[in-house]
């Protein structure tokens, strides 16, 4: 399995792109699949300041419910508002319409503490 | 008798089967030092001797010849049909439709059920039901506090006393302070929540305000003034209603209740001295996620047919365990088929036959209870079906009545000391005019 | 939704989902509007009488309602005949299964059969008339009957004191975890011990009990044989342990073969040892667990004792306690305040009243956590319970646990070769086997399994717990089925397990022969629609006049 290697993973299954000091999250194709259909997302509200690896939301699927973890501090300056609509998002494109939220970047070192894509990609093996 | 089918060569199969030379052997793994010795469980009945015994036990209860008795529970006609569907075996012998192709039986009762609640109290979404009235207020209490993110209630002194223990028993878990707000207990002032008390006590760090319509002592409460105090603190409005009554009065909806609670039990449910009976909840759609219990939604299949399942279980304790909003599991959803049965027989024209003839007859009990002297209302204010009367030496008299195979009402005095001498009446659509003339002719005897 | 080709659905009426005329038979496939749709303006049920000129001469001088407090539009309830109505719920009926229709091998819930006579004796207008505040006087059979019932689950299980009152098992399980906190604060330990250990295999509603309770829940590992593992427990256990929750046997069906060593670890530490008496149906006869040392367990009317599920309830869960948490349980109980316990029950057991002897409801005990539920519990449950054990009688209970553990076994050797069997040992009621080989080897999932057992008219054991176990399938016979039955399903179990590694998509369409198929419960959660809409028709502003028919739905 080949993930998007312009982004860095954590052990909880989410994903990080950063650019020019903020980053978009979400979660990966693994975790949506292990999930089955996602039915519903309960996003950071903005203004929220996250802290790596503290939960900010929730992801549910029919049989199952995920708490999300944060890849990277910041504070979140906008959420996915598609998502509250269509959840299925995060099942059909994890790593594109399916994000999450995006955060003004706190403390960019972070990004080392998390995986490559071929890390994470042996990681999920 | 036992009900297990298996002769001795059925089981000698069995064992043979599983490899071994009795049944005591598939118990081994049972540390000797924790095997069970003796017990002293009488000896198995055939049917007619059970029935025996039941009749004996039912002969030793006494149901009274003339009953005023309300106090959360009433005495209202059970139609025939009620049991006639509640007693289908596919209905009475299923399991929770967690296999929804062979449930949609069940499934679609429930979602009836649902819709009646909502249309009932004018909210947008209803759960598949709770134990019954005291747990549902003391749920959706633990439901405004994860909502407000507050960890005090206020309850009204009016809220049966029963579901205010209840209240407090749920509330000792979390740690979440529960203050009661008093009424207004002066002689024949209103009988309702005391609006200077609630302006104290309902502050900005009080998760919801839980107040009942009618009242436990019959009054009408001002719900829309009170829902008012709450919003202005950003708590909570949680209504317990009397469903029945909502034939005629307010639909909590359309007074702006956050929360409702409800006992079924008036819907087609007898006493039983007790249970079981069937908790109402209902909330608007937005709070949905936060509402406890089951719930069913409509689905389609593949070829486009239109069906029911249990819907939003990521709530509940199967799939969320210790982050559940509830714990709650087996719930009354026979009790709520007996419920939706009961509002479908009767009809809205029904109900408010009911809820009116009701009303009439307890009007009617408190007129010819002060025609002849012998009582009075304690309150001002207005009542629904019940009333609270200033008796003089109620206790004792009472328990005269009691003799006679009549049950004048429920004493009051057992929660609030400052009712000592008042008797709460009930009446129904099934109190007749001759047994409001005995318990007049039976009080005028104890005088 | 997963991507499976809608099958072809057999319906030889040509009548379709529309379907609003009579019945045609039961193999054909039935859909029932709802209710609603049958509505039609100023039909009526069940009518109730007017009042009288002499009650409204007496209503007069009483306060009109104020204006401010009466319904401005009547419910829109619907209105139709009895007919009707039954109609209704009779063909809705018609859609369910039921253990009075078919093997109903749930793991965990103990389908056996619900014995008629019992209902017999719950509708007894004595016991079903009476008001749970009536005067004492009036009630003496109603208490004398909770105090019975309470007597022979005492005796059943072991345990000197007991509460009726929890009006389901998860109910008392919550009743149980309030117990435990007040004993912990009674001996100022309320605020140290923060912590309950469940086991990995545990229901979820002991989690979601201990969370209710401000509890912090701690999973403990089970060891390879599917029991807990005792290390782990004693490396858990400490002075922040308020209790253990445990099931016994486990949700594996397989008994704790060191519950002794368990009950006494947990006991040392200083907390409290609560068995989650779902499984009793394995053990009436055989383990008491009061007499084991238990402290708190809560008993699950509605499955050992016979009162039927009704669809998801009503239930009860009465709890037995030790002497040490009696203090704690919530009041009022019913106590014999008059008369000789031993001579009241001898009589009881020969079908005899005792002159003299009078039942009472205690409420006065400063200990207790308070109450549970409003009045005495699920009273209606305890009359049908009650007559269960009556019926039994000690050897029938023994009888009871021997032969649903025998039948599981049974069950447990002829199918393991069939599907995985995580832990091949004795098992006691209930079996768990595991569908990972058919998902491996050929795609399909336990859930696909459940979905094609339903085509051949039995409800599928309980699937996907307990979570221990890959695609798990747990089978509980229950001791009322036949020794055909029980083959009639391992022969069903062959077949599915042999088509799906011929034929799998036709496991993957299943079912095709019951009412619905498959639902697309994903997109029920995402826009989920919880009741039904009425057509945008005006409701009736005064109260009393009937509501604006509705136009029958599409």
């Amino acid at each position: 399995m080949a993930y998007p290697d312009d982004l860095r993973y954590s052990k909880e299954h989410e994903w990080v792109r950063a650019e020019d000091g903020r980053a978009t999250i979400g979660i990966t194709s693994f975790a949506a699949d292990e999930l089955g259909d996602i039915v519903f997302v309960e996003l950071p509200e903005v203004g929220t300041a996250l802290t790596q690896f503290g939960s900010f939301g929730v992801v549910e699927s029919v049989k199952a419910v995920s708490d999300l973890y944060a890849p990277v501090s910041g504070e979140v300056v906008e959420v996915n508002e598609a998502v509250r609509d269509a959840p299925e998002l995060l099942n059909s494109d994890p790593f594109g319409e399916g994000w999450i939220a995006r955060v003004v970047l706190s403390e960019a070192t972070e990004l080392d503490a998390l995986m490559d894509a071929d890390g994470y990609a042996a990681e999920t093996a | 008798m036992v009900y297990s089918p298996h002769t001795e060569a059925d089981r000698a199969r069995m064992l043979a089967a599983v490899g071994v030379a009795t049944v005591d052997a598939l118990f081994d793994d049972i540390p000797s030092a924790v095997r069970a010795g003796d017990w002293a469980v009488p000896p198995p009945l055939v049917e007619q001797d059970v029935r025996a015994e039941l009749a004996r036990l039912a002969g030793r209860n006494r149901i009274p010849d003339v009953s005023f008795l309300g106090a959360g529970v009433y005495r209202h006609l059970v139609p025939s049909v009620v049991g006639e569907v509640i007693g289908r075996p596919e209905f009475a012998t299923s399991y929770t439709p967690y296999q929804p192709e062979v449930s949609q039986g069940t499934l679609q009762s429930i979602y009836e059920f649902q819709s009646l609640i909502c249309e009932l109290t004018g909210m947008e979404v209803a759960t598949a039901s709770h134990y019954d009235g005291a747990t549902a207020t003391a749920e959706a209490a633990l439901m405004a506090c994860r909502l407000t993110r507050r960890s005090r209630v206020a309850v009204s002194a009016g809220v049966n006393p029963d579901y205010r223990r209840v209240l407090e028993t749920y509330c000792s878990g979390p740690g979440i302070e529960v203050l009661t707000v008093p009424l207004d207990l002066a002689e024949t002032g209103s009988g309702t929540s005391d609006a200077a008390r609630v302006e104290a006590l309902v502050t900005d760090d009080v998760a919801c305000l839980i107040v009942a319509q009618p009242n436990f002592y019959g009054q009408i409460e001002p719900m829309r003034d009170l829902a008012e105090a709450a919003h202005a603190v950003g708590a909570q409005f949680v209504a317990v209603v009397e469903p029945t009554s909502l034939a005629i009065l307010e639909a909590p909806g359309a007074y702006g209740a956050d929360i409702v609670a409800a006992e079924g039990q008036p819907l087609g449910i007898p006493a039983s001295f007790g249970g079981p009976y069937v908790g109402l909840m209902a909330a608007r759609m937005a709070t949905v996620r936060q509402m406890p219990g089951r719930l069913v939604g409509a689905a389609r299949d593949g070829s486009g047919r239109k069906g029911y399942v249990l819907t939003l279980q990521a709530r509940e304790q199967h799939i969320r365990r210790e982050k559940a909003a509830s714990n709650i599991c087996t719930n009354q959803a026979l009790m709520a088929l007996a419920a939706t049965t009961y509002l479908t027989a009767v009809g809205p024209a029904g109900l408010h036959e009911v809820a009116d003839l009701s009303s009439v007859q307890a009007r009617h009990t408190a007129g010819a209870l002060e025609a002849a002297g012998l009582a009075e209302r304690r309150f001002g204010g207005s009542y629904f079906a019940e009333v609270t009367l200033r008796l003089p030496d109620a206790a004792r008299r009472h328990a005269a009545l009691v003799e006679q195979g009549i049950v004048a009402g429920y004493l009051p005095e057992r929660d609030e000391p400052a009712l000592n001498d008042t008797l709460l009446v009930a009446a129904t659509e099934l109190t007749s005019d001759e047994d409001i003339e005995r318990l007049v002719a039976a009080l005028e005897s104890t005088r | 939704m997963s991507a499976v080709d809608a099958p072809e659905r057999s319906d030889p009426s040509g009548r379709g989902a529309a379907f609003s005329g009579t019945t045609g038979g039961e193999e054909l496939t039935i859909v029932e509007p709802l209710i609603f749709a049958r509505s039609r303006d100023e039909r009526r049920g069940v009518r109730f009488p007017t009042a009288s000129d002499r009650a409204l001469n007496h209503a007069d001088g009483q306060p009109e309602l104020p204006a401010s407090a009466l319904r401005a539009a009547a419910p829109r309830l619907p209105e139709v005949t009895e007919l009707d109505l039954l109609r209704h719920f009779n063909r809705l009926a018609h859609l369910n299964h039921a253990i009075d229709l078919g093997f109903y091998p749930l793991g965990s819930c103990t389908m056996k059969y619900n014995p008629k006579v019992n209902e017999w004796a719950a509708r007894l207008p004595g016991l079903a008339d009476s008001h749970p505040l009536d005067p004492e006087p009036m009630s003496q059979g109603s208490l004398e009957l909770m105090w019975l019932l309470g007597e022979l689950l005492k005796e059943v299980s072991g345990f000197p004191a007991i509460s009726l009152q929890p009006a389901a098992g998860a109910h008392g399980e919550l009743t149980g975890m309030l117990m435990t906190r007040a004993y912990h604060r009674a001996n100022g330990e309320g605020e140290t011990r923060t912590k309950v250990l469940v086991p990995d295999s545990a229901h979820g509603t002991n989690p979601a009990t201990a969370s209710m309770v401000g509890y912090q829940t701690v999973t403990i590992r089970s060891n390879e044989r599917g029991g807990i593992d005792l290390d782990a427990l004693r490396g858990a256990l400490g002075p922040d342990v308020a209790a253990l929750m445990i099931t016994n046997p486990s949700t594996l069906g397989i008994f704790e073969d060191q519950i002794d060593q368990v009950i006494a670890a947990v006991q040392d530490a200083g907390a409290i040892a609560y068995m989650d008496g779902a499984n009793l149906n394995a053990i009436l006869g055989r383990f008491q667990p009061g007499a084991a040392g238990f402290d708190i367990m809560h008993f699950n009317l509605h499955k050992t004792f016979s009162t039927p599920h009704g669809g998801g309830g009503p239930g009860a869960g009465p709890v037995g306690v030790s002497e040490r948490l009696a203090p704690f349980l919530p009041s009022p109980i019913p106590v014999l305040a008059e008369g000789d316990a031993d001579e009241v029950r001898a009589n009881a057991w020969a079908g005899r009243s005792t002159p003299g002897a009078r039942f009472a409801l205690d409420d006065d005990r400063p200990g207790s956590i308070g109450k549970v539920r409003s009045c005495h519990g699920n009273f209606g449950m305890f009359v049908r319970a009650y007559t269960y054990i009556r019926s039994n009688g000690g050897s029938g209970l023994r009888t009871i646990s021997d032969d649903a553990v025998l039948a599981a076994n049974y069950l447990r050797v002829r199918l393991r070769g069939t599907y995985d069997l995580p832990y091949d040992r004795i098992s006691k009621h209930e079996v768990v086997f595991s569908g990972r080989r058919q998902k491996r080897e050929h795609g399909v999932t336990t859930l696909d399994i459940a979905k094609a057992i339903l085509d051949h008219g039995i409800h599928p054991p309980t699937i996907y717990f307990p979570l221990i176990v890959e695609e798990a399938l747990m089978v509980e016979p229950t001791e009322t089925e036949s020794l055909e039955t029980l083959d009639q399903f391992v022969d069903v179990m062959e077949e599915i397990a042999r088509t799906a590694a011929t034929d799998s998509a036709a496991i993957k369409r299943a079912p095709i022969t019951t009412p619905v198929g498959r639902l697309d419960e994903a997109a029920a959660a995402r826009r989920p629609d919880l009741r039904h809409q009425f057509a945008d028709a005006p409701a009736a502003t005064a109260p009393g006049s009937p509501p604006t028919p509705e136009a029958p739905t599409a």
